[in-house]
């Protein structure tokens, strides 16, 4: 069994600011990591190796520092690495990135066909969850989104079983390999790799396609030049100006704390007094 | 299946890093082990880095290496409980290439020396804990760790896991460190925009500035504290005796809340946004504190130790410069064709006597003694001064001559005649 897991690697977003002047994110010095969701997206591949054998191949789009991203993976327990890098990339939408990527998932089948791919739910710096049905669209496969478990998997009829989380319940669903799945976060535990996996990931030698590798001729179908997404602007959210305030209660029976706060109220909304005053009437 | 390689380098922090980086550029097949997610998340150092050191180690580091600015001017401060007195020294001098001390984050700049680590040839892995060593009889032969297969053999091993060994100390190689040996330092790392912090202290894009604090914001246990510009942040923090913190009971944040509140402090911290809250130990056992280091197949460096500088605030330089004599040590051996053995390895502590970290530690030997002995210098000196600043400046009527009088009057009174000779005597001692 093939999974291809495909990855990308974010700023830490908890750590991250907005410029308190110029209203730019500030991304020096903020981590990277890998997008959290998308560890129980491999986690799931590699407990699939671990019940039916077969390889694990992850595959990120970005900058050649998105390495670090896939050694971690690789010390994991993944089998092979891939890096998708090319200047002519950046900037790219969601839309372009689901091109880029189904471009190197044909090439990945050239060499060995794909049972199925893994995506995290969504990153955490775009928060889009598009991708994923990007690829899934683009290479016709069937789409399992939000899948909270993987029930069974039938090699041999070719038939995959998940539950999906669902507005309002789960949904156990079947359809046929291959087939696209987005991870649902909390659903696994990222193992803890062997020594081995660290030797071989710190030693591997990873590969890194450009765009002509994967067989994108035109660079204007990438990047900004192809991508009709704008971002107009990027702001952080005004802080409320109005801080809850704390009242002293010492020392006060009930009856008084309770006068006290209902005349704070009245004062600050006296419409609110007004409307009270008429119905009690 | 058990690797095996030439040397073995526990930790990626200055010690560590320099001696994988000699190591594997002294073409030995080196392995690295480091416990933190990335080399320097676990590294709390505040923090000055001296150039000469490093410089010794990769003399072009200036091109790549993350830093944030270099330092210009120099603040010694000695603050009672609303004031300080004290000396700026800002010169030119300091705005020459090549700078001589920077201001860096930690786990910025431990990446990166790891980063040239790697690419001289040394094998590193992260999210991995050395939980013992390894021996056959007194020989240390590998090192076991906390994953799965985590045995893993070589001739030598570094010790450079940095303050609190437990490795040598499990290995029987020194005793437990002694809380009156160690200090408790806590920092945070505040976010100010680049030019608010430029104009607070008068500095150009670039440039830097430290603050060292002595006095009453220790609350009179043996310690300092200490402010660091950053580039877009300031890193202040403060440190006492663990034994001291134990005896008296403060907390350690609790102090370092009392010196940001300090009336000198607060404006040039005020308005920025706390990023980062850390605590570390420092070595401050000095020279009487350094146990063997070095034996049959193993060699210990950095704060591991116990290198460190405590008056001059030098630790990473210390650190840096031990790693990479007990790597040039096992370099130079292996070239000869000569075994790690213990007598072989005493080379390395003839190298250290050799160098400034011996002469340094060995000249301040006392001070440590000195200062749990005579608390008075944290705190009466610090109100006597700030109380003679004050007396002095102060345009009240009353005339020069009573004034001095006064003043001697109160150092008298505080420290009686023959005390403040003894004082004197005692901290020419410490730092003779
Ligand atoms: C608040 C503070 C401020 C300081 N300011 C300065 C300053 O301005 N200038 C200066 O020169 N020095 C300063 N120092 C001292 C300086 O930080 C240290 O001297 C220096 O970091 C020592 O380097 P090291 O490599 O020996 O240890 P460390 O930098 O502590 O590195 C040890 C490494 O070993 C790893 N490790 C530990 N145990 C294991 C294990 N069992 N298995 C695997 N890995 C392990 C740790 O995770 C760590 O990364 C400061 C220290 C503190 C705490």
């Amino acid at each position: 069994m093939h999974s291809v897991v495909c990855i990308k690697q974010v700023p830490d977003s908890a750590q991250i600011r907005v410029h308190p002047v110029t209203n730019t994110i500030m991304r020096q010095g903020v981590p990277a990591i890998i997008n959290p969701y998308d560890l129980f997206a491999l986690e799931e591949a590699l407990r699939l190796k671990d019940r039916f054998g077969g390889t694990v191949t992850v595959v990120t789009m970005g900058p050649p520092m998105a390495e670090a991203a896939l050694r971690k993976c690789l010390s994991y327990g993944a089998d092979d690495a891939i890096l998708v890098s090319d200047r002519s990339f950046a900037g790219s939408d969601t839309l372009v990135t689901s091109y880029a990527l189904t471009a190197t998932l044909r090439k990945i089948m050239e060499s060995m066909p794909v049972d199925l791919i893994f995506t995290g739910k969504q990153t955490i710096d775009g928060d889009t969850a598009q991708v994923g049905p990007g690829i899934a669209k683009r290479l016709d496969y069937q789409l399992l989104t939000y899948v909270s478990k993987i029930v069974d998997v039938d090699l041999e009829h070719r038939e995959i079983r998940v539950e999906r989380r669902a507005e309002g319940g789960v949904q156990l669903l079947k359809t046929t390999l291959p087939c696209l799945i987005t991870m649902l976060e909390g659903t696994n535990e990222m193992r803890f790799g062997d020594l081995d996996d660290l030797f071989r990931a710190a030693r591997y030698e990873l590969k890194v396609w450009d765009r002509t590798v994967i067989g994108i001729e035109d660079p204007e179908t990438v990047g900004v030049k192809g991508s009709p997404t704008v971002v107009s602007k990027v702001f952080a959210p005004r802080p409320r100006s109005q801080r809850a305030e704390i009242i002293d209660l010492q020392d006060d029976s009930p009856k008084n704390l309770a006068s006290t706060l209902l005349a704070r109220m009245f004062t600050q909304h006296p419409k609110l007094e007004r409307e009270i005053a008429k119905r009690a009437r | 299946m058990a690797e095996k390689f030439d040397v073995i380098v526990v930790g990626a922090g200055m010690a560590g890093n320099a001696a994988a980086y000699t190591l594997a550029k002294g073409g030995l097949n080196v392995l690295q082990i480091e416990r933190g997610e990335t080399p320097g998340s676990k590294n709390v150092q505040g923090a000055i880095l001296y150039a000469d050191a490093i410089e010794k180690i990769i003399p072009d580091f200036r091109d790549e290496a993350p830093l944030e600015r270099h330092l210009i001017e120099q603040r010694v401060w000695v603050l009672d409980d609303s004031s300080y007195i004290g000396t700026h020294y800002r010169s030119e001098a300091f705005n020459q290439e090549p700078y001589n001390r920077y201001t860096i984050i930690r786990a910025h700049f431990d990446q990166w020396f790891n980063k040239k680590a790697r690419e001289a040839g040394a094998l590193t892995i992260c999210e991995t804990t050395v939980s013992e060593l390894l021996l056959d009889g007194k020989k240390v032969i590998g090192v076991r760790t906390d994953r799965k297969g985590g045995e893993i053999y070589a001739d030598a091993v570094i010790l450079a896991d940095g303050v609190n060994s437990r490795l040598a100390v499990k290995a029987g190689f020194h005793a437990e460190i002694q809380p009156r040996d160690v200090a408790l330092a806590v920092k945070e790392i505040h976010f100010l925009p680049q030019e608010t912090i430029e104009a607070r202290f008068n500095i150009g894009e670039e440039e830097g500035v430290v603050i060292e604090m002595a006095g009453k914001i220790s609350a009179g246990m043996m310690g300092t504290g200490f402010l660091y510009t950053n580039k877009e942040s300031i890193t202040l923090g403060v440190g006492c005796m663990l034994s001291d913190f134990k005896q008296q009971k403060v907390t350690p944040y609790a102090l370092l809340d009392r010196m940001k509140s300090h009336p000198s402090i607060a404006p040039l911290i005020a308005g920025s946004e706390m990023k980062e809250y850390a605590a570390h130990l420092i070595p401050e056992g000095g020279y009487n504190a350094i146990p063997q280091v070095w034996g049959d197949g193993w060699l210990i460096a950095g704060d591991a130790g116990q290198f460190v500088n405590g008056i001059h605030r030098e630790g990473s330089n210390l650190a840096m410069t031990t790693g990479m004599l007990a790597a040039q040590t096992l370099v130079e051996l292996k070239q000869a064709g000569k075994p790690f053995t213990a007598g072989n390895l005493a080379k390395y502590k003839r190298k250290l006597d050799d160098s400034f970290v011996m002469k340094d530690l060995k000249k301040y030997r006392r001070m440590p003694d000195i200062f749990h002995k005579n608390k008075q210098f944290f705190t009466t000196y610090p109100e006597l001064l700030s109380k003679a600043a004050q007396t002095l400046i102060r345009v009240d009527g009353v005339d020069k001559k009573t004034k001095e009088k006064s003043i001697k009057q109160s150092f008298v009174a505080a420290r009686s005649r023959l005390g403040l000779i003894g004082d004197a005597f005692r901290f020419w001692r410490a730092v003779e």
